[in-house]
């Protein structure tokens, strides 16, 4: 296997990340609200072209530390950087045009537009990002046919298996070009068999078009297709490194 | 996101929820049909009370004897006959007067050949139709020497006219009036309904010395049912009031403190009094149809509400892959939008049908304006503007984040 070009300039900077929900007491008396911290100071450097697996038990931080490098939540103290750009300093719509351009992000749950085709929903992106319909469907179509799934155009995902499900959401998170695909234990609905297709396909995205990954799973032997280990433990980064054979 | 992609997702979000849009929908059509209706049914009253209005003439008063002062009728008008012949002459020379014309009325059944009709005859003379500012169709009015001749003429209405004679020309035919032949000398123009409601059309009219020596054989010669009196113009009406008073309390020797056998009227003061009622009614009836598309407006919010809330992950899944704030509230803006332009545009033209079909079942006169459909239309897209507003901004104010998690 030989290894992409890996640059020195990381694609993603974390320093002294936090992230601490404030809940509100159901103490009537009180009627505070309690804290509860989820990550403490995580510092991560992650550089294009990398294949990284964040791994840890339920409830250690994962989704929340992914969340966060996705540009779906904020961190309640510490920096972020993607690509050089301190993410604090973006506005909504900035932080919008990021998700939209710069990341790909896919889900346990696949999270597909209901009742709207396999082909409308990857292509929903690129006309938030501008694209006339007709040119999005194009490119949509363009990608489902390289994920295996032209005869499914016309699907809605509950016509879908969870593999093929799983296929039109990569398709989605590729259709704009990201430099960064962040997954969210994207084999965790999945059987075996499909895992390891998935796995396969991400693992072509890193090796043949360089795209940055970086997905979370329980499974070592999922972690096993990638080639950076980062393990949580009660928010903390315990573990970064090579993934143990 | 272009504009026009935006208008697309709402589109396809209204088409996906067929039932749930409908009966949305139905909310916005029901309150705009509503409100074109009752604003049509309140112009078309308006106008016809000032029609009948305008229809009786200008500067006009009715003086019918008995007295009001004290409130009710103290003996019902008409039923003495205090009013004279004599009397409308001197009143019509008092300087303020222009002219006046002394009425007497009854109902009479008409023959013209196999065909009859009962209608109101009226006795006049011939200023009245000066006064009344009613002008002969066809033929001619009757004379002075008519007046004087008692001569057997008749005048008919548009409606007389035409149950009487169907197709053809009634002018110098004669029709029977209580069996006595009268040459029938000319045709009214059309004038429609008075402020009673009746349609003067219906009508005929003949000399008034006709009708008190042949027709309706009065107990009390020389005397007339009622007169009106018109002044010189608008400005003098105060002073004519005050001079007819006058002039008829000293003719019936009414001395100091007794009360008036007669009462003077201003029919611009009726005439206001029933402009205004009429007024109070059309916005009564706007206010009740004003409701009925508030309550439309609250259906329309409560449906973007649940809206909202049920497709909180859409709008997360939306946000992750990159809409906009701005996106996503004029995406769910425009839902609101939609129904309600769609909802208005129905609801106009089944208002307008509406308003068809009352003015042919009850017989009304109803009145569609452009402004008042233009009107319901703008308030139908305020509503739903601003009900659709709230929770457009509640769906665009989400962290995506939290959208997702929403369960
Ligand atoms: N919105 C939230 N409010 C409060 N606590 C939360 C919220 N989301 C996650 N948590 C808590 O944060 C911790 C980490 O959650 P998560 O990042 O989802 O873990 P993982 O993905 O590693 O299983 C858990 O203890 C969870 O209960
Ligand atoms: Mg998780």
């Amino acid at each position: 296997m030989n290894s992409p070009q890996v640059s020195d300039h990381p694609l993603i900077r974390v320093e002294d990340l936090c992230k601490i929900y404030s809940l509100e007491s159901g103490n009537k008396q009180g009627g505070g609200t309690v804290n509860s911290q989820v990550l403490y100071d995580v510092n991560l450097a992650i550089h294009r072209g990398e294949f990284v697996a964040v791994m840890g038990h339920s409830g250690s931080g994962k989704s929340t530390l992914m969340n966060i490098l996705g540009c779906l939540d904020t961190p309640t103290s510490g920096h972020y950087w993607l690509d050089g750009r301190d993410i604090a300093s973006l506005s909504d719509d900035e932080l919008a045009q990021v998700r939209n351009r710069n990341i790909g992000f896919v889900f346990q749950g696949f999270n597909l537009l209901k009742r709207m085709t396999a082909l409308d929903n990857v292509a929903t992106p690129l006309l938030y990002a501008g694209v006339s319909r007709a040119a999005s469907r194009k490119r949509a179509l363009e990608l489902l046919k390289q994920t295996g799934l032209g005869k499914f155009a016309a699907y809605q995902p509950n016509q879908l298996s969870g593999g093929q499900q799983q296929r039109v959401a990569i398709s989605r998170a590729l259709v704009n070009n990201p430099q960064l695909i962040l997954a969210d234990e994207p084999t965790g609905n999945l059987d075996t068999q499909t895992s390891r297709e998935i796995m396969a396909v991400f693992q072509q995205l890193n090796q043949e078009q360089g795209i940055t990954i970086v997905l979370v799973t329980h499974e070592d032997d999922i972690a096993a297709f990638t080639r950076r280990l980062v393990r949580l433990q009660d928010g903390r980064v315990v573990h970064d490194g090579r993934v143990p054979a | 996101m272009s504009l026009l992609i935006i208008i697309g997702e709402a589109l396809r979000a209204l088409r996906l929820n067929r039932l749930r849009t409908g009966l949305t929908m139905l909310g916005m059509i029901i309150g705009v049909a509503a409100v074109v209706l009752m604003l049509a049914v309140g112009q078309g009253a308006q106008t016809t009370v000032n029609q009948a209005i305008t229809s009786m003439g200008s500067n006009l008063f009715f003086i019918v004897p008995g007295a009001t002062s004290s409130g009710a009728l103290r003996s019902g008008a008409g039923a003495v006959q205090t009013l004279t012949m004599g009397d409308a002459q001197a009143i019509a020379h008092l300087p303020s007067i222009k002219a006046t014309a002394p009425i007497i009325t009854g109902t009479a059944q008409l023959n013209y050949g196999a065909n009859n009709w009962s209608t109101s005859v009226t006795g006049v003379t011939p200023d009245y139709f000066a006064v009344r500012d009613w002008p002969v169709e066809s033929g001619a009015l009757f004379t002075e020497a008519d007046l004087r001749s008692s001569a057997r003429i008749v005048i008919l209405g548009q409606i007389t006219a035409s149950n009487l004679f169907g197709e053809e020309d009634p002018v110098g035919k004669t029709v029977r009036i209580k069996s006595s032949p009268f040459l029938v000398a000319g045709i009214l123009a059309p004038k429609g309904q008075s402020l009673d409601g009746r349609d003067q059309d219906d009508a005929v009219f003949i000399p008034l010395t006709t009708g008190q020596r042949q027709i309706f054989g009065n107990q009390f010669p020389g005397t007339i049912r009622f007169m009106m009196a018109q002044a010189q113009s608008a400005e003098v009406m105060d002073e004519a009031e005050t001079e007819m008073n006058r002039l008829l309390r000293q003719r019936h020797r009414i001395t100091e403190g007794m009360e008036n056998d007669f009462t003077v009227r201003n029919l611009a003061a009726l005439a206001a009094v029933a402009t205004g009622a009429a007024k109070v009614m059309s916005l009564m009836l706007g206010a009740i149809a004003s409701v009925s598309l508030l309550v439309g407006g609250i259906g329309i919010m409560n449906i973007m509400l649940v809206s909202v809330t049920e497709r909180t992950r859409e709008i997360g899944i939306r946000m992750a892959i990159g809409a906009n704030r701005r996106a996503i509230l004029t995406q769910f803006l425009l839902e609101a939008l939609v129904i309600c332009i769609l909802g208005g545009l129905v609801g106009v033209v089944l208002g307008i049908g509406g308003a068809w079909a009352v003015s042919q079942a009850a017989d009304m006169v109803v009145v569609i304006t452009f402004g008042m459909v233009a009107l319901a239309f703008a308030f139908a897209s305020a509503v739903g503007i601003f009900f659709g507003f709230y929770p457009a901004r509640k769906a665009a104010a989400l962290k995506p984040v939290e959208a997702l998690r929403y369960e």
